[in-house]
This record gives C-alpha cells, sequence and structure tokens, in this order.
C-alpha cells in the first residue's frame, strides 16, 4: 500500500514538470515580442538567482560578485559576438566566468562571513572602473555596440540555459556534494574534519554559479545592442538575486523561481512608471523578508503543509491507518 | 616638485579628514553594534541633502546645520537600531554570525528605501550651493576656504568623539560592548541602551560629514553608496573596528586618492579598490586591527 503511494508520488511531479517545459517551449509562437522578452527577463533573474543559490544557498556565503560574472559574459558577447557564432561565444563566456572564479575563489574564499561579501562586491567595482578606464584612455571609446540576435534565438537560448541550470542544481542538492556543501554552511570546521574537500567544494560550486551567470550574461546582452562598463557591471544585478532568492527561499529548488518570477513581473509593472516607487518596494521587501520569512515563501507553503498535515479534520483516515500500523510494528 | 608635493599633501589632509568621519561612524557600527551597514552613506546624503533645504529654503548657515540635521539624523539612527536592527537580533536567535549576514542584507534594504524616498522627495538632479567660496592664501599655497573649513570641522569632531570615549562613563560602557557584549551587560551596562546610542553614533557621524562635504562638493540623492564603498575601504584599512585605525586609513586613502589623482586621475577608483582587495588577502584585520 506504501510503496503504491511512492510511486505515484514519484511519477506526479516529473510529469507536472515535462508539461510545464513543453508549455514553456511552445510559448513563443503564440506571444508578442515583448512578451517573449518579458519572459527572457523572467528566465534571466531566475537563472540568476538559482545560480547564486547554489553556491550562497547552502554554504551560507553571501557572494554579491553575480555582476561580475554577469558583466564578464556581456563583455565576451561584445567583443566576440562578430567573431564566433552565437553558441561558442556563449560558451566562451560562461569559461570565462569560470576562469574568474576559479581565481577569485582560490585567493578569497579562505575569508570568512563579511569580509568575503565586501571582496566580492569590490570586485565588482574593480571591474567596471578598471574596465571604464581602459576602453576611454587605451581604446579611446567608451562601450560598445552587441551584435543582435532575434528574439526567438534569444528565448530558446535562454530556456536552454534554464533547463540545463535546473538539471545542474538538481543534481547537485541531491548528490553527496550538495550534503557536504550543506556541512559546510553549517560548521566549515567540523565539515573539514569529517573529510570533506572544504577549499575545493567551495571553489567548484563558486565556478558553477559563475558559468551560468557568465552564459545568461552573453545572451542577455544581445538584447541590448549597447553596453558600457556601468551598464555591464551593474550592482543591481548583485544585489536583485540575493533578494529574489531570500524572499522566494531557498529551502526548496522552486522558491528562487518563485521570488525572481514576482519581482521580475512587479519590475516590469512599476519601472517603467514608478521606477523609485519600484526601488523603495524593494528595499522594503528585502527588510520584511529578513524579518518575517525566514525561510522565505517556501517556507511559508512548508509550514502551510505541515500544518494540514497535522491538522485532524484533513487527512482523518490517513492518520488512523497510521496509528493502526504503528500498533501492529509494537 | 616640493610645490607639487606639498600642494598633494594638503589635498590629502583635505579629503582625509572626511573620510576619517565617514569611516569612524562606519567602524562604530560595525565595531560595536556589528550591524555592517551598507546604507552607512545614505545617512551623509541625507545629511548633506538637509543643510542643502536649509540654506536654500530658510537660509541657514551649513555650520549651524550641524546642530539642526546632527541630532536629527543621530535620532533616526538611534530609533533604527531600537526596531529594525532588535528585531533582526531577536529574529536571528542570538547568533552573531547569523544577525551580521542578516543585519547586513537589511542595511542593503534600506540603502534603498532611503535613496529612493530621497529622490522622491528632491528629485535625482546634482545640486549644490555657494557657501565660503573663496580661496584663502597661506604662504603661497592656496586652499577652498570651505574645504579649510570642513577639515578643521572633522578633525574636531572626531577628536571630541575620541576624547568621549575614552574619558566619559558612557565611553567607557561603549569600549566594554565593543571588546565583549555579553560580559558587558553581565556587568551592569544597558547593553541594548549602548548598542542603539553606538548606531545613533555612526548616522550621526555620517550626518555630520554630509553636512561638511555639501558644503564644498555637489550633492545627489546616489552619492551615499560612493561614500559607503571608501568608509568601507578605510574601515578594512584601519581594522575594522578600530577607531583609531579608522582615524589613521582615512588619512592614508586621502593620500593615496591625491597621489594617483596628480598622476592619472582615472585611476583613482580602480587604486582604492586595488589597494583594499590587496589588504583583504593580505591583512584582513588591517594596520590597527586586533
Amino acid at each position: 500500500m506504501n510503496r503504491v503511494q511512492l510511486k505515484n508520488k514519484n511519477l506526479y511531479l516529473p510529469v507536472l514538470i515535462l508539461i510545464l517545459l513543453v508549455l514553456l517551449a511552445v510559448l513563443p509562437a503564440y506571444l508578442s515580442v515583448y512578451h517573449i522578452l518579458l519572459l527572457c527577463h523572467i528566465f534571466m533573474y531566475i537563472i540568476l538567482t538559482v545560480s547564486w543559490v547554489i553556491f550562497s544557498g547552502p554554504t551560507g556565503y553571501i557572494s554579491l560578485a553575480s555582476a561580475a560574472f554577469f558583466g564578464v559574459g556581456v563583455y565576451t558577447a561584445a567583443m566576440l559576438g562578430y567573431a564566433l557564432s552565437l553558441p561558442l561565444v556563449i560558451l566562451s563566456a560562461g569559461l570565462i566566468s569560470v576562469l574568474l572564479a576559479l581565481l577569485v575563489g582560490a585567493i578569497t574564499l579562505r575569508l570568512k562571513g563579511i569580509y568575503f561579501t565586501i571582496f566580492t562586491f569590490g570586485l565588482v567595482q574593480l571591474l567596471a572602473h578598471s574596465l571604464l578606464w581602459w576602453e576611454i584612455n587605451i581604446l579611446g571609446i567608451r562601450g560598445r555596440f552587441v551584435v543582435v540576435v532575434d528574439h526567438y534565438t534569444i528565448y530558446y537560448t535562454v530556456f536552454t540555459i534554464f533547463v540545463v541550470l535546473m538539471l545542474t542544481a538538481y543534481l547537485i542538492r541531491r548528490s553527496r556534494y550538495g550534503l557536504a556543501l550543506r556541512s559546510i554552511g553549517e560548521y566549515e570546521e567540523a565539515a573539514a574534519h569529517m573529510g570533506v574537500n572544504v577549499t575545493m567544494l567551495k571553489i567548484v560550486a563558486f565556478a558553477v554559479s559563475a558559468f551560468f551567470m557568465g552564459t545568461i550574461g552573453a545572451i542577455m546582452a544581445t538584447n541590448w545592442t549597447y553596453v558600457d562598463p556601468f551598464i555591464a557591471f551593474n550592482p543591481t544585478i548583485s544585489f536583485m538575486p540575493v533578494l529574489m532568492a531570500i524572499f522566494g527561499g531557498m529551502g526548496q529548488l522552486y522558491g528562487p523561481i518563485i521570488g525572481a518570477t514576482v519581482f521580475t513581473y512587479l519590475e516590469e509593472i512599476l519601472i517603467t512608471r514608478l521606477p523609485h516607487l519600484y526601488m523603495l518596494i524593494f528595499g522594503a521587501a528585502m527588510i520584511a523578508a529578513i524579518l518575517y520569512l525566514p525561510g522565505g515563501l517556501v517556507g511559508l507553503i512548508e509550514k502551510w503543509r505541515e500544518k494540514a498535515r497535522s491538522s485532524p479534520c484533513f487527512f482523518k483516515k490517513k492518520q488512523k491507518r497510521g496509528a493502526e500500523k504503528r500498533d501492529v510494528n509494537a | 616638485m616640493i610645490v607639487e608635493s606639498i600642494n598633494i599633501l594638503i589635498s590629502a589632509m583635505l579629503m582625509g579628514g572626511i573620510y576619517a568621519l565617514i569611516a569612524v561612524g562606519l567602524s562604530l557600527q560595525y565595531g560595536v553594534a556589528r550591524v555592517f551597514n551598507i546604507s552607512h552613506g545614505e545617512f551623509i546624503m541625507l545629511g548633506a541633502f538637509i543643510t542643502w533645504s536649509l540654506y536654500t529654503i530658510f537660509n541657514i548657515n551649513p555650520l549651524l546645520s550641524l546642530v539642526i540635521s546632527g541630532p536629527l539624523i543621530f535620532l533616526a539612527g538611534f530609533v533604527l537600531h531600537k526596531t529594525l536592527y532588535r528585531s533582526i537580533y531577536v529574529s536571528s536567535g542570538g547568533s552573531t554570525a547569523v544577525f551580521e549576514g542578516n543585519s547586513m542584507l537589511a542595511s542593503f534594504g534600506l540603502l534603498f528605501i532611503i535613496q529612493n524616498l530621497a529622490i522622491m522627495l528632491w528629485g535625482a538632479d546634482i545640486k549644490g550651493y555657494s557657501f565660503l567660496a573663496y580661496t584663502l592664501d597661506l604662504g603661497g599655497f592656496v586652499f577652498p576656504a570651505n574645504r579649510i573649513v570642513a577639515l578643521f570641522f572633522a578633525i574636531a569632531i572626531s577628536v571630541a568623539f575620541y576624547l568621549f570615549l575614552g574619558r566619559t562613563r558612557l565611553g567607557k560602557a561603549i569600549r566594554a560592548a565593543a571588546q565583549d557584549a555579553a560580559a558587558a551587560e553581565l556587568m551592569g551596562v544597558n547593553i541594548k541602551q549602548v548598542l542603539a546610542l553606538c548606531f545613533g553614533f555612526g548616522t550621526l557621524m555620517a550626518g555630520l560629514a554630509g553636512v561638511l562635504l555639501s558644503m564644498s562638493f555637489p550633492i545627489n540623492p546616489l552619492m551615499g553608496l560612493d561614500y559607503t564603498l571608501i568608509a568601507i575601504i578605510v574601515v578594512v584599512l584601519g581594522g575594522l573596528g578600530s577607531i583609531p585605525g579608522s582615524f589613521v586609513g582615512g588619512f592614508i586613502l586621502g593620500l593615496i586618492g591625491s597621489i594617483v589623482s596628480a598622476i592619472e586621475p582615472g585611476l583613482v577608483m580602480v587604486a582604492f579598490y586595488l589597494i583594499f582587495m590587496i589588504l583583504l588577502l593580505v591583512k584582513p584585520a588591517g594596520i590597527l586591527g586586533r
């Protein structure tokens, strides 16, 4: 009896996800250009947030380097866009971000807590200012044009990155590496004593998250046509994933997706008409989420489900059955 | 050559005094209240804009504004710690690491709130006013008068605060709380009050620095983050939580800034971040850190 139930439960979710993915894959054919680009925008933040959670979620190291990796992707697209084909550009954007992450990870991940956060934030600023200086004083230009790609290509590229990322995040979570990463977040010294290669693991997780941030930067740049260092290395890109992840909750994979979707949609409605109000809400939501939603929306949903499960009026039969079984076991 | 070096040194002093004042505030907030306040620069911006409003609307002398906007901003910081950061402390379950992370993220939220309220209130344009805008000639060297006045007040405020920390009962309580908050509480220090006061003093320093800055620099509602970053660099340079360190760090950064800008003005921020990052890697405790 129990086993059948388990099997059903296992089948139910993948089928639902598959239907959703198929829907998302055929959706662009029925949408206007505006809505396709809106979806791309939502996917962009989902990808940034989920990649951020891959590293910062389990380990507890708050990284503000997202904008650095994203910016590297943007600039790779701007520099190589005319020379290479799109898949190659995106792949190299990811790989350059990985290189940067390996370098930064190797030298900074021994920094604890707040120092690591400040360092990653400084990194974004350093890259932006250096690049700007290099462009103006050495190259004599400011900013550059990016090769333009049609919106269907953008959509399907973003969609592909999303699917690969979710698969990666899922596999990391349920693997022993995911467990080891969580153990680092719980108690790093203890994890090291238990034989977890702490430094290696942190650097690899950091690099994996950087890869996806780089690729999404490269594809989104093609949508902007013109970029300069302050557009590419925009600190907001670092803050957004943090808020979206906190708001959505990091306990489950769908948490960051909910958080990113809610805020991107809110941004879309408000930013053209009331941009300052949007940023105000953004700030207030961040504080409210920290104060009142310790597990994010996911935490709220889980709590609610827990309540539903244990409340006596629902599932009365199931509880009884459980009780009988306990008697038999005893 | 000598004239050039002296000019560099003087402009280093002029900026360094303000940097030091800003950094002392941030250092106090992190060193004692354990709040890494990313919204620190927003209080500088508030100080500058309150002064600007008082000067352009009521024609109140910016130096008089020190005693008007100062207490207002102090109160804002004090209340903020009593409400927001106290709640975060409670919800963090007493863990310092969790509290530091959460309060830092909350201060990011605060940054966005204050900044956008200011834009709604004052508009996003660059503003400025002219006050003591003439030059002083001291033995062949020419300085803008308003920056000399700003430097004088920056040093006077920092020294006064340092004396307050060293000589008064409350100063002693603050130093005790910085060393070990739990032990200080056991010794009869009203820790909640002291931490809130420290946060208030931090915002007070920022507000006063904002008043002084507005006398010689153009201001806009987005200026805060740049000063926050400079304050962070100075604080790390001097040692997180060390007040004399912040003071020394401010002048060192002022010196670096004026040397680099004499050679290549476009590279000042690059130099700041480079030094900052190297320092974080080599000696994260800072030059005067514990």
